[in-house]
């Protein structure tokens, strides 16, 4: 039946609308598709993410779930009409400029939502509380967890409003090594864009002529395909093209580390997880595109389902690939094990399991692939690491690397999830068979079933200590689920056993981890890679032998806290930038602050006895770099255009993280330049050098040495030249606030791009960084450049009858060498607060024999402003010898302790331990009140 | 494939009328549409022919006095009613219901005339109504007949109304003097947003004694349930500690409490249900003392 056509109007940001729709189209997609006002997003199309939310009469609405029919007569806001068009230029509404000026914008994707959510609460309540905001912002959901930057931003702006002055910033302290620009706070250069609409994410590119393109998924868990017919499917009218395995050029499979991994599977071929590929199909229209997936036969002679870890292990059962179940068998040896339990004095061992997550970025998964007239293929896509997938799309195209563009977009969040293929080379694929642009936009429930996750665990660890509480030996045993494929698998789990003895110092370790292949979804990067798991069974442990022996948690740790002269349990001599203990003393001074001499102490609410509140510890250290002998390297450039603007370039992926900000720093700081006059241009493998994977926490490092070497360059060039002309020493040479000064005289650096044209030289430097050489495990020697270190304490409060568990407050300190930029290192140090709380608390991510359970956003649950704890932020700065200015990645260590210190804050107050993530609050209930679950 | 074919926004309560006489068989009617959308978007229910939007239908959006009583459009959406005076005054327990359901934005969409034709068992509004005995309108073939609320249940996500009868509105008589009406819910952090348990009590005292009172809970059965038994208990009684412990019992053998996958074990629930029902109970009870003065 055909869909009946209404002619509808209404009047959007000011301006009157007569437009024809479908019965059934929603108004997102008529404000997005058809009147290009794609400042509107679709994060998860189910009304549960926030992110399309507009105003229509004074109300703010979900426009995902909005039939477009019911918008006839009425009036709209968006993102779009929020900011006012002035003959100066644009003027931001309160909230854009305070979201921007506070640091609540990072990824930028969910910020539409943000403002247009907050803008209709400003309208009905100049001045809500904390809690008002809280309730009205309860359902806009940001996966950077930027809430308390948000909440921040929405007071200030309010305040300007009332008051009508400008917006005034926050006082964030500047580092204490700031120089004339790093160490400063200062706002993203992108931000204006991601708060008016205008920053431009995968899904909001349009080609003329643009297909839609749609993936068949296997839908079971592990099969052999026995029969596979596209033929009623390449009948649907609209349907342009329909794919399988036979169709493809080149090599089959791709991966990052190990190419296992089948871009489609044939006939004769076996599915592993539900996602796997079968058939792409190109169509002009989604509604024929799915059509002709549901006419796709597939049979399949079913396997065996392998379900976890600890099973993909045992003898005898199903292989998933041919080499068998285990990935990589991962040992980390020191000392004697056995003897140092025998010199121990006490020995506890205990067991943890931890599960999926997902990484639940707003923005879900979109490529778009064209051929150009010159026949080479473009792929545009919000990726993590663009040479990468250059060289995967190559390979699997058949086709010389240098024929393939792939050029990165705004990224709405990585953390991880945007690392690995997922329709980069089906769009290419497509496209290069139709001859159109094709676009591949992964659903919620497409993305939640197919993209690699965190590795569910189980870590068991054995600690024998003196009764002092010295540690002696530790030994621990990790199973991690990586799924179907590799991915960052190998890599993930040798992080998580590396780390899995914690930031102590032990003279005798044995680390054995098992990374087992399964039929669960893939597991691979995850912000913590790894380390959020070990870190969990490692500082639950430590709390426990503490009580054990009847020593404080902070003086155990103290006690065995790694220092610059330690050894790591991988036999690496830490030589500098060994913040932790400082982390330590901080946050326990913070602690003692905040909830008197002993915080650990349980506290009963006077108000209602079934309130308990206590506080926790953990400490945590991640390497920065990718380390164990993977060389580890970033490209850049700087250039010198002739209006005195300097723009660098490399590829490297900003996913709200900071990392734009962070290289217009270094290099204003290196060429004493404005920051408003160095633009940086990333991720476009046809023009910007490779920056390597954005991972491993290691882009200010890496690509900001690169950065900082490449504007070294340029300003040695235009040394010698300004030196030459006016002959001058090239000492008297200075360049401060955008100028240079040549002894008396200012030369802009206009003129400078003038005066070097016309020398001959070249306004162009570049420098490739190779990060200090690592070893790999088990020869020894640094197995990472550095390391950064945290400390976190939170304060929990537990209802012992419900077992309902509320953070009231986390302190975070982080050492990260040097704080380049300590607006956007608030934000990261928030959000990985929030991440590690929705890790604790609230994500659960079910698989049920190989089957997605939680396969939409309304089952999984990622962190609300609702349940966002109040954050005190400590920045701890041992600077690292070679990192840019002394500064090492914060990328993951803001993360990882987040989860211990909330759990052990758990036991602290109502004397039940968590071993088993997430937190189940029925479990809480039963123990302590007595009753038997399942009964 | 779209999810419906065409859609209808009559503008009146006869204009309704008219469309559902000859509406196609397979109609379904819209309000809010922040259930029914999301289940015809993944595939949960097959498409439909004919939507009938209700939401245009000035009758069905209002909230007003009817003498002793409050009639509250089935279309109105809930922010609306959370944010409503007479609401707050007459019908506690169901603005604090409303304030719960979903997000703001979900809020200024959502009705409660869709949140009982859904007919989940442990729907917030459901349930307080129920408690508030709450009677429905009923639009249909007949013209509009007045309902009981429980006899529009038939199971879980089973609604007893035909697919053509449209819930006009709900009327609740105010509570008055010495009358009052609660409602909380415990959820859990992980997993669809759906209440482990709620409950709402609506109650008159006589002095020191219960003189009446209407306990509902979800889910305590396949549809909203009430405690009976418990509120016979509780006539004529002061809830004090005692009492309220064997009035917990005795709810516990009227409901029927079972285990939900990935939400919650029956054992949790009925050691939930006892604190809701006591904190519950004492948040009316302490209500229609300050109404009582």
């Amino acid at each position: 039946m055909d869909n009946t056509k209404y002619r509808i109007h209404f009047i959007v940001n000011g301006k009157d609308v007569d437009i024809e729709v479908d019965a059934s189209e929603m108004l997102a997609d008529v404000l997005r598709e058809r009147l290009g006002l794609i400042g509107t997003k679709i994060g998860c199309n189910e009304a549960e993410c926030g992110a399309c939310t507009v105003i229509i009469n004074g109300k703010p609405i979900l426009s995902c779930t909005y039939p477009a029919v019911r918008a006839n007569g009425k009036t709209i806001l968006t993102i779009e009409g929020l900011a006012k068009e002035t003959e100066e230029g644009i003027c931001l509404h309160p909230l854009q400029e305070a979201f921007i000026k506070h640091g609540a914008v990072q990824c930028g994707f969910c910020i539409p939502g943000q403002i247009m959510t907050s803008y209709a609460l400003l309208q009905e309540n100049p001045s809500p509380s904390d809690e008002e905001i809280r309730y009205a912002l309860k359902d806009t959901l940001c996966r950077c967890g930027s809430y308390p930057s948000i909440e921040r931003a929405i007071h200030s702006a309010e305040e300007a409003m009332r008051t009508g002055k400008s917006v005034i910033s926050p006082k964030v302290d500047d580092s204490i090594r700031a120089k004339n620009i790093i160490g400063h706070s200062h706002v993203r250069p992108e931000a204006m864009d991601k708060v008016t609409g205008k920053a431009l994410y995968t899904d909001d590119l349009k080609f003329p002529g643009m297909l839609i393109g749609v993936t068949k998924r296997s839908g079971v868990p592990h099969g052999i395909i026995t029969k596979l017919n596209v033929d009623a499917a390449r009948k649907v009218p609209g349907v342009v093209v329909v794919l399988t395995a036979e169709d493809i050029p080149g090599q089959i499979n791709h991966g990052l580390v190990i190419q296992d991994w089948p871009t489609l599977v044939g006939i004769g071929q076996k599915v592993r997880y539900v996602g796997d590929a079968i058939a792409i199909v190109a169509a002009e229209t989604k509604e024929a595109a799915e059509e002709a997936l549901d006419k796709i036969e597939v049979d399949y002679q079913l396997l065996p389902v392998i379900t976890s870890a600890v099973q993909a292990n045992e003898p005898g059962v199903e292989k998933i690939h041919e080499s068998g179940n285990l990935l990589k068998h991962i040992k980390v040896r020191k000392g004697d094990i056995e003897k140092g339990f025998e010199e121990s004095d006490v020995i506890i061992e205990r067991t943890f399991h931890t599960g999926i997550v997902d990484h639940a970025f707003i923005e879900p998964e979109c490529s778009i692939a064209r051929v150009t007239e010159d026949g080479r293929i473009e792929v545009y896509v919000g990726s993590q690491i663009p040479y990468q997938d250059r060289s995967q799309i190559a390979a699997v195209m058949n086709m010389p690397e240098d024929r393939i563009r792939v050029k990165g977009m705004m990224i709405g969040g990585g953390f991880g999830g945007k690392e690995d293929i997922m329709g980069q080379i089906h769009a290419a694929l497509l496209a290069w068979k139709t001859k159109r642009p094709v676009k591949i936009l992964y659903d919620r429930h497409e993305s939640l079933v197919v993209h690699p996750k965190r590795h569910a665990t189980q870590i068991t660890v054995k600690m024998g200590a003196k009764r002092d509480g010295t540690l002696v030996a530790v030994k621990t045993e990790l199973y991690g689920d990586t799924g179907a494929y590799a991915s960052l698998g190998e890599k993930v789990m040798t992080r998580a056993t590396t780390h899995s003895t914690g930031p102590y110092t032990i003279p005798h370790v044995k680390a054995d981890c098992f990374a087992m292949y399964t039929n669960n979804p893939p597991a691979g990067a995850f912000r913590g890679f790894g380390v959020l798991q070990s870190a969990f069974a490692i500082e639950t442990t430590i709390d426990e032998l503490a009580e054990t022996l009847g020593i404080h948690p902070v003086e155990i740790r103290l006690k065995n806290a790694l220092k610059v002269g330690s050894v790591t349990n991988t036999g690496q001599l830490l030589k500098d930038s060994v913040g932790l203990v400082e982390c330590i003393d901080k946050t326990w001074a913070e602690m003692q602050r905040l909830g008197g001499d002993e915080p650990f102490k349980a506290k009963i609410d006077p108000q209602n006895p079934n309130l308990v509140r206590a506080w926790g510890l953990a400490v945590a250290f991640k390497n920065t770099g990718l380390g164990g002998g993977a060389p580890d390297k970033a490209g850049a450039e700087v250039e010198l255009y002739p209006d005195g603007v300097v723009e660098v370039r490399t590829s490297s992926a900003e996913l709200g993280q900071g990392l734009v900000t962070v290289l217009q720093l270094i290099a204003a700081e290196e060429l004493g330049l404005k920051t408003k006059d160095v633009k940086v241009y990333l991720s476009d493998t046809d023009k910007t050098p490779d920056g390597g994977p954005t991972t491993a926490s290691r882009q200010t490092y890496v690509t900001g040495n690169a950065v900082k070497g490449a504007a070294t360059a340029l300003r040695d060039a235009i040394t010698s030249v300004l030196a030459e002309h006016f002959d001058i020493a090239p000492d008297k040479i200075k360049y401060i606030e955008g100028l240079a000064q040549v002894g008396e005289q200012n030369v802009t650096f206009g003129e400078i791009a003038h005066l070097m044209q016309h020398e001959g030289k070249s306004l162009i430097a570049s420098y490739e960084y190779w990060a200090p050489k690592t070893m790999p495990l088990g020869e020894g020697g640094d197995m990472h450049f550095v390391y950064s270190y945290a400390a976190q304490a939170a304060e929990v409060e537990v209802n012992s009858i419900t077992g309902e568990v509320k953070v009231l407050h986390v302190i975070s300190a982080n050492d990260v060498g040097t704080a380049i930029n300590p607006l956007g290192l608030k934000g990261q140090v928030e959000g990985g607060v929030v991440m590690g709380l929705g890790n604790a608390l609230t994500e659960r991510f079910i698989v049920k024999d190989g089957y997605v359970i939680t396969d939409r956003l309304a089952k999984y649950r990622i962190p609300s402003i609702a349940v966002t704890p109040e954050i005190t932020s400590i920045i701890v700065e041992h600077p690292a010898g070679e990192g840019p200015f002394g500064a090492k990645g914060v990328g993951e260590v803001v993360s990882i302790p987040t989860t211990p210190a909330i759990t052990n804050a758990i036991y602290n107050a109502v004397g039940i331990r968590v071993r088993s993530l997430p937190v189940d609050q029925e479990l809480i209930a039963s123990e302590i009140n007595g009753f038997q679950i399942g009964g | 494939m779209s999810i419906y074919h065409s859609i209808t926004l009559p503008d009146s309560l006869d204009n309704l009328s008219a469309v559902l006489k000859t509406a196609p068989e397979n109609t379904r009617i819209l309000a809010g549409g922040t259930d029914i959308l999301l289940e015809l978007k993944q595939d949960i229910e097959p498409s439909i022919d004919l939507m009938v939007d209700v939401t245009s239908i000035p009758e069905m959006q209002r909230i007003e006095e009817r003498d002793d009583q409050i009639f509250i459009g089935a279309a109105a959406p809930l922010s609306t009613i959370a944010s409503s005076a007479l609401i707050n005054k007459y019908a506690q327990a169901l603005q604090e219901a409303c304030r719960l359901i979903g997000g703001p934005q979900v809020r200024n969409v959502a009705t409660l005339g869709g949140n009982v034709a859904h007919a989940l068992p442990a729907a917030d509004g459901s349930i307080s109504l129920l408690s508030l005995d709450a009677s429905a309108e009923v639009l249909g073939s007949n013209g509009i007949t007045t309902r009981k609320l429980s006899e529009l249940y038939l199971g879980p996500g089973k609604t007893a109304l035909l697919p053509k009868e449209v819930i006009i509105g709900f009327a609740v008589k105010k509570t008055g003097i010495g009358q009052a009406s609660a409602f909380k819910r415990i959820m859990r952090p992980q997993g669809v947003a759906l209440p482990i348990l709620n409950t709402a009590i609506w109650l008159e005292r006589d002095g020191l004694s219960i003189h009446s009172i209407r306990i509902a809970i979800g889910p305590g059965g396949p549809i909203p349930t009430r405690g009976t038994a418990a509120e016979l208990f509780l006539i004529g009684k002061n809830p004090k500690e005692k009492i309220v412990d064997e009035a917990a019992e005795i709810l516990l053998g009227c409901i029927k409490l079972r285990t939900s996958a990935q939400r919650a074990s029956a054992a949790y629930r009925k050691h939930l249900c006892v604190q809701l029902f006591k904190d519950v109970l004492w948040e009316a009870w302490s209500r229609s003392e300050m109404k009582n003065s």
